[in-house]
């Protein structure tokens, strides 16, 4: 989660005070790991000095929050190249899951019990997560999907190799081919 | 309610895993088809009011398993138990009382009557079971803004989208109140989103209830509804242990 242009998206949508995108960071984005003010005033800070908000004049009253920021046209525009942007597509080819299941059959292991508890893990966090989007609001829902069909992907490769670990285990029990020509 | 005849006993009594009793047991169940084992020594004990998912790959003898729990098919032997009654041993009518009485079922595609009405649909386990045909409207009825199928009640089966037909099909397992409802991948013909809507309908409803869930499935967010899991593989069942999570 990038910090700094979240809360460009969040004054994108109208100019705020550091208290009031906090909050809304946090209701949002947060999920249980709220922002510091420390760091939404230092975000704001490096942003300002970037160019890509303004803060108005310190409103008078208590407290030392008294700015309102405004995103700058550079920081709509940043924020607007962002967002239309792909993110990268992880193929997580080398996953602690993989180096795993490859350890164990090269160490003569157990790799299908090693699958099976796995899966039983996976599967409770999966249980979680439909609890959340059962009892939460729609936004928890959002978030929480993403993790299943992500868990749920992960499970598909699980039943995949528990398919293949013996064709695995004959595949890295070969010594590795020589690398030849080229250099690293 | 079916009179209990013939072949009541005493249960196997394993423990169940939370170590309340058993409402459903099965002991080295083997069945064939023909040549072609489906189960192979399965065993499975079900808690009452429990969501049990029952996992496996294609052709791993998770549907047979059902149909063998559910009084559907014969096991070639081994024991299956339903609450102090070994069913495997009862006659074929004997299983079709307990199957009418005690169970409902959702099946992948509604397989509704497509004669019939949707609240026609619902009230047929009733109707089946000697209730009088206003009675059993009666009771349909509330199922439908229980289901979000208000204004449906009228339809056919053809008039219907396949996530409305499968809540018609889930009201109807559910319509006699049975003591356990048998779900065998019920939303594997719809997309997710109706998916999901039924098997929030189906959890809610079998909780409200007190009913006793057995769901096979083989989409691990289906599974991820339920209390807990077993897997199907070649023929027998594997019970699931979460172990530490490490990093």
């Amino acid at each position: 989660m990038s910090v700094p242009l979240t809360l460009l998206g969040l004054l994108e949508r109208e100019p705020s005070h550091g208290y009031e995108l906090k909050r809304d960071y946090d209701a949002y984005f947060g999920r249980g790991k709220p922002l510091p003010f420390g760091q939404v005033y230092a975000t704001l800070g490096r942003l300002a000095r970037d160019g890509k908000v303004a803060a108005g004049e310190a409103e008078p009253g208590a407290g030392p929050d008294r700015k309102r920021y405004v995103i700058t046209e550079a920081g709509a525009t940043e924020f607007e190249t962002w967002l239309a942007e792909p993110v990268m597509p992880e193929p997580h080819l080398q996953t602690v899951l993989f180096a795993k299941v490859v350890l164990a059959l090269m160490l003569g292991r157990r790799a299908d019990q090693y699958l099976d508890t796995q899966r039983a893990a996976h599967l409770q966090r999966m249980r979680e997560l439909t609890e959340l989007k059962q009892k939460g609001a729609l936004v928890d829902a959002l978030l929480a999907d993403h993790g299943l069909f992500h868990l749920e992907a992960d499970l598909r490769w699980i039943d995949m190799t528990a398919a293949r670990l013996d064709a695995l285990a004959r595949a890295v029990s070969q010594p590795v081919p020589e690398v030849t020509g080229g250099s690293r | 309610m079916t009179e209990q005849t013939g072949a009541v006993g005493t249960a196997p009594h394993s423990p169940a895993p939370d170590g309340t009793d058993c409402l459903i047991e099965a002991h080295r169940v083997v069945r064939s088809f023909g040549q072609t084992p489906a189960l192979r020594g399965a065993s499975v004990m079900v808690t009452a009011g429990e969501i049990l998912a029952v996992m496996g790959p294609s052709g791993s003898g998770k549907s047979t398993l059902l149909h063998c729990l559910a009084g559907i098919l014969a096991p070639d032997s081994g024991e299956v138990w339903f609450d102090g009654r070994r069913i495997d041993a009862m006659g074929e009518a004997e299983r079709s009382a307990l199957r009418r009485d005690q169970f409902g079922f959702v099946f992948q595609f509604g397989q509704l009557v497509p004669e019939l009405t949707a609240e026609e649909n619902v009230a047929l386990p009733l109707l089946l079971g000697g209730a009088r045909r206003a009675a059993a409207l009666a009771r349909a009825r509330p199922w439908f803004g229980r289901l979000g199928l208000d204004g449906l009640e009228q339809r056919r089966s053809g008039e219907l989208s396949g996530g409305e037909a499968q809540r018609i099909a889930l009201a109807r397992g559910l319509v006699a109140g049975p003591r356990v409802l048998f779900a065998d991948e019920p939303t594997g013909s719809l997309d997710s989103l109706a998916g999901e809507l039924v098997m929030n309908l189906l959890t809610a409803a079998g909780r409200d209830q007190g009913t006793t869930v057995v769901l096979v499935t083989h989409e691990p967010r289906v599974a991820a509804y339920a209390d807990r899991e077993v897997i199907v593989r070649d023929g027998k069942v594997n019970s699931l242990a979460a172990g530490r999570v490490g990093s």
